[in-house]
């Protein structure tokens, strides 16, 4: 207790300057992934992207980032052994801040894929198995969260294929598919705005002191999508017949339908990743923060202060800004298979996925989601080549990120254990 | 930092690009057949061995774009088409432009004199079947399309009625073959039988374009039926 009196202010600043780091990490690199259907769909410019996603992250993060970064903060281990030694607990979270931060650096400098998520989820346990001990870490919780990793991609997917399947059978399919597209095109936006602002409601802005009953919700989620789709209609009016475009690819008038649309998937894709992945970063410095504050009384239930998510948005608009642009540059000249409508059922059906997942409480991994989202289009019939390697490459991260995430957290604990004691 | 990221990884190059710029070489190569005919028939031999160089050029090219593709289907990719479909269209296109060299070259490298009755029946049928392989070069070029709708309705019905359209051009080439292979019986006696011969295995060749663009627009009908 004493120590955490003593260095409580300094053990803040340092979980703010991990924190920082970490979420610097989310959008340098992570962030791109997530903007990458959309740029790379030639829907928007890496200039737009860059806006949207500073703005929509953090909008996530502040409005619906609560619950996942309660269960980093607190599902993940079980510290009633610890009742007298709330200290530890302060130099784990700070630990598994560093390690994961640290181990994504490494891994983005050599281009492995891993999660934000499944690094701090793997340095939160390493540190409760070297700080605590074995039975410490919540087994049930982790299983679930594995579990969840396996299931949101495949969830991404099945979405994103009856997403591409209807949009075929509604537009493409017709004998005037341009005049479907925009006939139903304030139909899809209408979607966007219903399922997000829905999902985000649903017990979720509890620590905005806004309480809605279910009817309500629905209500107010209805109103939100008609008046996403009355924009959306506006800017799809605007699009007119490419007849020389047409003349190459005969869909190119009906693809040029969807890029409007897209603006709203890609800020829903921001939204979506804020609410998910800023509590990587957050939920460690808002444990430090509540046991500091509480003078290391575990069981309080401290509320998340928003200026702690403020940092998690603020770090990744930097993170964007200093390297995530460069990130996202190269993903928009790579990407050229993915047409705006693929690129669309894909970025919708991820962000949807990922803004249930973490409703649940659920920390899944956005880029994971959205490339399940992507391979289901492709499923159906929808992209010239995927490389499935990828997928290999996915199970490979979790297998190598979890052990050395970890391994990393233990080391960087008995490091700061030997610091302050 | 690279910027290879599992997102990006996850993209493998599109075939159908490189499959239609293929096949887009191969029509021009075909397209220089009638030409080669008509400048034999003319009497010009000149003419012929530089229509013959463009054709082995172009043969060429289309090798080079046909073994790029190759180099890139690995196992691992996840296509709209059957990757073994997708290779089978492309040895098609490739034994269009084969057979379209195999044909300058005999004409080069042996004088083939063509009987006056002959010469009409000849510049028709190669022309029709260069028509087939132009036909399947349109339908090639509809991938795009068919991708795009994932194989099914009014698209999908647009490339089987040019199938359909590939099928009739096919079934003409096969009369015109016929007659051709008469009229150069009906001169067999003032002819010298090695020549009876090599004409004989030419109109075959000659054919067999059509035969080959029909090939590629049937598996393009199998693709659509699954």
């Amino acid at each position: 207790m004493e120590i955490i009196q003593e260095f409580g202010t300094i053990f803040i600043v340092i979980a703010i300057v991990f924190g920082l780091y970490m979420t610097w990490g989310i959008g340098a690199n992570d962030v791109a992934n997530v903007m990458g259907t959309s740029v790379g769909s030639g829907a928007i410019t890496v200039k737009t992207a860059i806006i949207i996603a500073a703005i929509f992250e953090f909008a996530g993060a502040a409005i619906a980032g609560g619950n996942v970064t309660k269960t980093i903060r607190k599902g993940i281990i079980d510290p009633t052994s610890i009742v007298n030694n709330p200290e530890i607990l302060i130099f784990g979270m700070l630990a598994a801040l560093l390690a994961a931060a640290v181990w994504l650096m490494i891994a983005s400098t050599r281009g492995w894929p891993v999660s934000t998520t499944h690094s701090i989820v793997g340095a939160v346990v390493g540190f409760a198995i070297a700080g605590i001990g074995i039975e410490a870490v919540a087994w049930g919780k982790i299983g679930q969260i594995v579990a969840s990793w396996i299931i949101s991609p495949v969830l991404g997917g099945a979405v994103a294929f009856a997403l591409m399947m209807s949009i075929r059978k509604l537009i493409l399919n017709t004998d005037d598919p341009f005049a479907m597209a925009k006939k139903w095109g304030p139909f899809y936006v209408f979607l966007v705005g219903f399922i997000i602002s829905l999902v985000t409601m649903f017990k979720g802005l509890k620590h905005l002191n806004l309480e809605l009953s279910v009817p309500m919700s629905f209500l107010v989620a209805f109103i939100f999508g008609i008046l996403m789709a009355i924009i959306g209609w506006w800017m799809i009016q605007r699009v007119e017949v490419d007849i020389d475009a047409d003349k190459e690819f005969h869909f190119a008038s009906v693809e040029k339908v969807f890029v409007p649309m897209m603006i709203f998937t890609a800020c829903a894709m921001a939204f979506a990743h804020g609410s998910n992945d800023v509590a990587n970063g957050v939920g460690p410095m808002a444990a430090v923060y509540g046991l500091v504050k509480s003078g290391g009384e575990l069981s309080q239930s401290s509320p998340m202060p928003i200026w702690i998510l403020m940092i998690g948005g603020v770090g990744i608009v930097v993170g964007l800004a200093t390297y995530g642009y460069r990130v996202m540059r190269t993903i928009g000249t790579k990407i050229t298979e993915l047409t705006p409508t693929r690129g669309f059922c894909a970025t919708m059906a991820a962000a949807a996925v990922v803004v249930l997942a973490s409703r649940t409480g659920m920390p899944v991994s956005t880029t994971h989601i959205a490339v399940g989202a992507v391979i289901g289009v492709g499923f159906a019939r929808g992209i010239g080549a995927l490389d499935l390697r990828v997928i290999g490459s996915i199970v490979m991260s979790w297998i190598v990120t979890l052990p050395i995430g970890g391994a990393l957290a233990a080391i960087f604990f008995f490091i700061l254990r030997g610091i302050f004691t | 930092m690279p910027t290879n990221t599992t997102f990006t990884n996850l993209f493998g190059r599109s075939p159908f690009k490189p499959l239609q710029e293929h096949m887009l070489v191969v029509k021009e190569c075909t397209r220089e057949v009638p030409k080669i005919f008509e400048a034999l028939c003319g009497g010009d031999t000149q003419k012929v061995k530089s229509i013959q160089a463009r054709i082995s050029e172009l043969e060429s090219k289309a090798d080079a774009i046909k073994n790029d593709l190759r180099a890139h289907l690995p196992k691992s990719l996840f296509m709209p088409v059957d990757r073994r479909d997708l290779l089978e269209v492309l040895d098609l296109q490739d034994s269009l432009a084969d057979t379209a060299e195999d044909i300058a070259e005999l004409l080069v490298e042996r004088s083939m004199e063509v009987h006056g009755s002959m010469k009409q029946p000849l510049i028709s049928m190669v022309s029709r079947c260069v028509d087939a392989c132009v036909q399947s070069a349109r339908i090639i070029a509809r991938l795009d399309e068919l991708v795009e709708t994932g194989f099914r309705g009014p698209e999908s019905d647009a490339v089987l009625a040019m199938v359909d359209e590939l099928n009739k051009i096919e079934s003409d080439t096969d009369q015109m073959g016929i007659e051709l292979s008469r009229s150069l019986f009906a001169q067999e006696d003032t002819m010298k039988p090695i020549s009876v011969v090599l004409w004989y295995e030419l109109i075959k060749m000659i054919g067999s374009l059509a035969d080959d663009a029909e090939k590629i627009g049937n598996r393009l009908r199998l693709l659509l039926a699954q």
